[in-house]
């Protein structure tokens, strides 16, 4: 028997037949392939925050491991941050962070990923991406040339977050040499685009950025979650306004990793949560030192 | 194996004498837009050309049950989810070529070659010749790519395939590479050179 093709009710099962066919083989394509997709793009993520760090990426055979042997935890951002978390790293022994940035260029998208020095002030390196800035104008943001500019650049000025102005050649910005990198010529609107990206983002990261001011001797200024990540106290939920509040041996109670506000050099021992001047020797000997310690602190306090 | 005439015009015809960009001026857009190195365009050629034969084979299959009134919306359904398929292969083996190709890749939905190929061929033609068709206008858009992104490449940044080619010497005695090839007018500029050079060829012979 032939089918009339033609017909209504052939052409509606026909269509409906072939779109349930075609469905169901992409969502079986896109199923058995998410996992290696993910992974791609966790590792160009990881590859760009490894750049950022201003690793030598091309000699590096497996930046997975490399990325792992260098990361070292994310710091959770209060609820109402838009941006992502904060992550750290330990590259040659010293703490950096790196913030995500995202903003727009000419064409589309900007993003990059920008690594601060312990002091939260200098940079250390920054990374950039776009999505269609014009190739030998905008897209030159990626290049190294542009990107080394932003090195040691610093972010902060009495207490402000003036962030690094993206300046046309010969200009000069208010805050200073130390604020300002030279805009890539022939790309107006790419450059403000960064310049922009960066003030926005380092807004949005204004807790965490203002919290490394060094902490005020009065303990009485010590208050809240600012006070608390002044104390270096990072994951300090509940136990924040008592941070220093109690001195360094309560910070170190309420899980504060590393007690800046001591003021005399003293860390936090990570076995008995006392203080110590000496880390190593205070994990190493816990009952003598750490007792010492603790007790002259809280006779002081 | 000896083809027949119609098939081996179905596979050389697009190569030249009936190229799809070159002569039927198919396919421009992402022409322009993924030349810039050879890579991207290696494999957007490939792209294409894989999904311009799977495709005409699907439909060339299936073309005798196809409903009159909606085929081209079957056509259409055919290439998205061929493209579809590409794209997340890509994304999953190929991921920084994926990022570079990006929406050109996509837009191979859109691009005219495969309309035109399913419509004017498949629709009409056994799934062996239209396999051939699919390839030869695939390689035939391919080529054009190849060629106009050696040119870019070489002369736009001084590297083919990534890798530098043009000696440091040059470069110390004042040699500059060209930004103006990186540029998507140069892409357009070479397409015309190469029709120019075609046609003038073509005529001649005639």
């Amino acid at each position: 028997m032939k089918m009339n093709t033609e017909s209504n009710v052939y052409t509606i099962v026909y269509a409906v037949v072939m779109v349930i066919i075609v469905a169901v083989l992409l969502a079986v394509v896109n199923q058995g392939l998410k996992a290696r997709q993910e992974a791609n793009v966790r590792l160009d993520m990881q590859k760009q925050m490894l750049v950022a760090l201003n690793q030598d990426l091309k000699n590096c055979d497996n930046p997975a491991a490399l990325y792992d042997a260098l990361v070292q935890d994310t710091l959770q951002m209060n609820a109402d941050e838009k941006n992502a978390d904060i992550i750290r790293f330990t590259v040659d022994g010293q703490t950096k962070y790196i913030l995500r940035l995202h903003g727009q260029g000419l064409w589309g998208g900007i993003g990059g990923y920008l690594a601060l020095n312990e002091d939260k002030n200098t940079i250390y390196g920054i990374n950039f991406n776009h999505e269609s800035e014009t190739p030998g104008l905008g897209a030159l943001i990626v290049e190294e040339d542009f990107r080394n500019q932003f090195k040691e650049k610093k972010i902060r000025k009495d207490g402000n977050i003036v962030s690094v102005a993206v300046m046309k050649q010969g200009k000069v910005c208010e805050a200073g040499a130390d604020y300002q990198v030279d805009a890539v010529s022939g790309a107006t609107i790419t450059s403000t685009g960064v310049s922009d990206m960066l003030v926005s983002n380092l807004q949005e990261y204004s807790t965490f950025l203002m919290d490394s001011r060094v902490c005020p001797q009065e303990k009485a200024s010590c208050n809240q979650q600012a006070a608390c990540s002044q104390c270096g106290c990072d994951n300090c939920q509940n136990g924040c306004q008592d941070c220093c509040k109690d001195g360094c041996a309560q910070c170190c109670q309420n899980g504060c990793q590393d007690c800046a506000c001591c003021n005399n050099g003293e860390k936090c021992c990570k076995d008995n949560n006392a203080c110590c001047q000496n880390t190593e020797a205070c994990c190493k000997n816990t009952d003598t030192c750490s007792e010492k310690k603790c007790e002259t602190k809280q006779m002081e306090d | 194996m000896a083809l027949s005439k119609k098939s081996k015009e179905a596979f050389l015809g697009p190569l030249n004498v009936n190229n799809p960009v070159l002569v039927q001026i198919l396919g421009i857009c992402s022409a322009l837009a993924v030349t810039v190195q050879l890579k991207p365009a290696l494999v957007m050629g490939i792209s294409v050309t894989l999904i311009v034969a799977m495709s005409n084979v699907v439909v060339s299959l299936i073309r005798k049950s196809i409903p009159t009134r909606i085929r081209i919306i079957i056509q259409l359904v055919v290439v998205a989810a061929l493209v579809t398929i590409v794209s997340e292969v890509l994304k999953a083996f190929a991921y920084d070529v994926a990022m570079q190709l990006s929406v050109y890749l996509g837009l191979i939905i859109t691009n005219c070659i495969l309309m035109g190929r399913l419509e004017a061929y498949a629709m009409s033609n056994n799934a062996f010749d239209s396999l051939l068709d699919g390839l030869g206008n695939g390689f035939g858009y391919a080529w054009i790519l190849v060629v106009v992104a050696f040119v870019r490449e070489l002369l736009g940044s001084g590297k083919l395939l990534g890798y530098p080619v043009i000696p440091q010497w040059c470069y110390d005695h004042g040699y500059e590479n060209c930004g103006m090839m990186l540029m998507p007018a140069m892409a357009l500029i070479l397409v015309g050179c190469i029709i120019w050079a075609h046609r003038a060829i073509n005529d001649e012979k005639k």
